[in-house]
């Protein structure tokens, strides 16, 4: 195992992520042995003598490691700035700040665009399928790596979320609190439909070629591009979209088509539409489709209580982890009435939960957006934990 | 604390596992945590006190009475806490019940409709009472399962709860000198205060 620096080339410039790389790579659920495994990371703040200060940030579908620092593809600022900093509800004043990029991603961690060691040739569209535990499993391999025993926390909204509850139910001893957000310990039947309408767009791309794309020098960005339209939809409330956009149209034509003189079905555009066409588009140049498909996949198989014989209090049996879980009011996606079914699978199991449900009109998007209750919640829930884990100010520095 | 929480924290001993439902801000669990180093969670029907009570640290879920104690396993606490809430629930029986299932205390405390000011009032002007204490009309009221001192230990004796302590208590939550006669705190107690156990 050595720490080097490790570089995607494939396509566009190069940019170097911090990674953590495992010869002897991990065995998948599935049977597959992906060699080697490597894990590209973020940190932030600085980890205690007592390596007992240690936060797991899981991120979400298309999140990446840029956690709290510029996204060096995209210039933006890291997805969870506006809570992971000095001072910030995760402070890294106090806490080590870890962010790995997932298994199967596209920004440094094994996944699609990675070597088969066997082929000689990258993975692509045969890149085995991975589940929500072996996402988990790479992350154990991390942290182990960083010479961290217990997490104090693990948090993340989304499939973050997922991670974090999947982080306990395989690990329950190496986490101290958990802060799953905008989660479900299942992903909903709604929710495989929607991420098979985005796999479907994708597959229907004339540059699709199997997953093979870019042995053709190709991507498949319409059709990546449209499966982001249909679930940055999700992502929204009908609320949101109503006060953002309404139903005002823009002067431009909504074709690509010069209009002529005549009148056209598409000569002038909604907002909203517009709205969706760009966030399409800027996606496809920093995601991998096959990525997309790989992680999605995982999302859908993901269900805690179909492991345990439809027993959802069962992975949190006896554990002593301490539980804040957050929804939000106008999520349809990641509904409370999931996190209401996991809160109560953790009474069961006699385990200390916190519950909010935070009332927002932005939707499933809103744990990424200045929600002041969700800073409130999250900033209280780790103070709390922190006090009850016997971490002092001091200790951290 | 106001002072009749102060009663009952007096009734929880050093350690034990209390859940609070209906816990407010979270005054009594936090006390509880920090002076007896107690187990102590919260149930909270209010979402913004819920957000308050997390955004201080303390392990509270929203969620109430009636639908939510079924979820916990037997004898998951030492204490069950239920604050002035009692007579505001749909069903207070079943409520009590799933109390005394999951922990092996109830401590209980509600508003005493017995109380001679009530009494007066509906005797005198033959319209439902309204004192600072029940102080909403009918119509609006959360108050929907009233009962008195002697009502409530009725119950307690049909359902075989073994009641360990009582007290009767003014508005404030004084303790009142009539310990010796149900019948004189039915009728001066503005407060009833329970600790029961199975029986």
């Amino acid at each position: 195992m050595d720490r080097s620096v490790s570089s995607s080339v494939e396509e566009g410039p190069v940019y170097t992520h911090q990674t953590m790389r495992l010869e002897e790579g991990m065995a998948l659920e599935c049977g597959a042995h992906l060699a080697p495994l490597e894990v590209a990371y973020c940190t932030y703040g600085t980890l205690s003598a007592s390596r007992d200060n240690a936060i797991l940030v899981c991120h979400a579908l298309t999140g990446d490691q840029y956690l709290a620092e510029p996204n060096p593809l995209t210039g933006k600022p890291g997805w969870w700035s506006r809570m992971v900093g000095p001072g910030l509800p995760i402070d890294t004043d106090r806490f080590f700040v870890i962010c790995p990029n997932v298994l199967g991603g596209c920004m440094g961690s094994t996944g699609p665009r990675s070597l088969c060691t066997e082929t000689g040739k990258a993975w692509d569209g045969e890149f085995p399928p991975i589940t929500m535990h072996d996402i988990v499993a790479s992350q154990v391999r991390l942290v182990d790596y960083l010479g961290i025993e217990r997490l104090f926390a693990v948090v993340g909204g989304s499939m973050g979320g997922m991670q974090a509850l999947t982080w306990v139910a395989d690990h329950p001893e190496r986490v101290f609190a958990a802060l799953p957000i905008a989660t479900s310990p299942f992903h909903s039947a709604q929710n495989i439909a929607f991420n098979e309408v985005s796999r479907q767009a994708i597959f229907a791309d004339p540059h699709w070629h199997d997953g093979h794309y870019r042995d053709f020098g190709a991507i498949p960005a319409r059709g990546l591009g449209v499966a982001r339209m249909m679930a940055h939809i999700t992502y929204l409330s009908e609320e949101a979209l109503s006060r953002k956009f309404g139903r005002r149209v823009r002067k431009e034509a909504a074709t690509a088509i010069p209009a002529a003189s005549s009148p056209s079905l598409f000569g002038e555009m909604f907002e909203v539409e517009s709205y969706l066409r760009h966030q399409g588009s800027t996606f496809v140049r920093r995601f991998d489709a096959n990525s997309y498909l790989t992680i999605t996949r995982a999302m859908d198989y993901f269900d805690l209580a179909a492991e345990h014989d439809g027993d959802l209090s069962a992975p949190f049996g006896k554990c002593e982890t301490r539980f804040c879980v957050v929804s939000f009011s106008s999520d349809w996606l990641f509904p409370t009435s999931q996190s209401r079914l996991l809160v109560r699978a953790l009474n069961k199991a006699g385990a200390n939960v916190s519950f909010v449900e935070i009332e927002s009109d932005r939707g499933h998007d809103a744990f990424l957006l200045d929600e002041p209750d969700l800073d409130r919640t999250v900033r209280g829930f780790l103070n709390g934990a922190a006090e009850h884990a016997g971490l002092t100010r001091e200790e951290a520095l | 604390m106001r002072v009749d929480q102060q009663l009952i924290a007096e009734m929880i001993p050093a350690k034990a596992r209390v859940l609070d439902v209906g816990s407010g801000d979270g005054t009594l669990i936090d006390y509880l945590f920090r002076t007896r180093g107690c187990d102590a969670r919260g149930i909270e029907i209010d979402m913004q006190s819920v957000t308050q009570s997390v955004a201080h640290g303390l392990p509270v879920m929203h969620g109430d009475a009636d639908h939510d104690l079924a979820h916990y396993p037997d004898d998951a606490f030492d204490y069950v806490v239920l604050q002035r809430t009692l007579q505001a629930v749909e069903r207070p029986r079943e409520v009590l019940r799933q109390m005394l299932r999951i922990g092996r205390h109830a401590i209980i405390s509600f508003p005493n409709f017995g109380h001679w000011r009530l009494r007066l009032q509906l005797l005198t002007t033959g319209r439902m009472p309204m004192t600072s204490v029940w102080s909403t009309p009918w119509y609006s009221t959360p108050n929907i399962h009233p009962c008195t001192i002697r009502d409530f230990l009725a119950l307690c004796e049909e359902d075989g709860y073994v009641v360990q302590q009582w007290l009767a208590v003014d508005e404030d939550g004084l303790k009142a000198p009539w310990r010796r006669s149900i019948r004189f705190a039915n009728l001066f107690g503005e407060q009833a205060l329970f600790l029961l156990s199975r029986g």
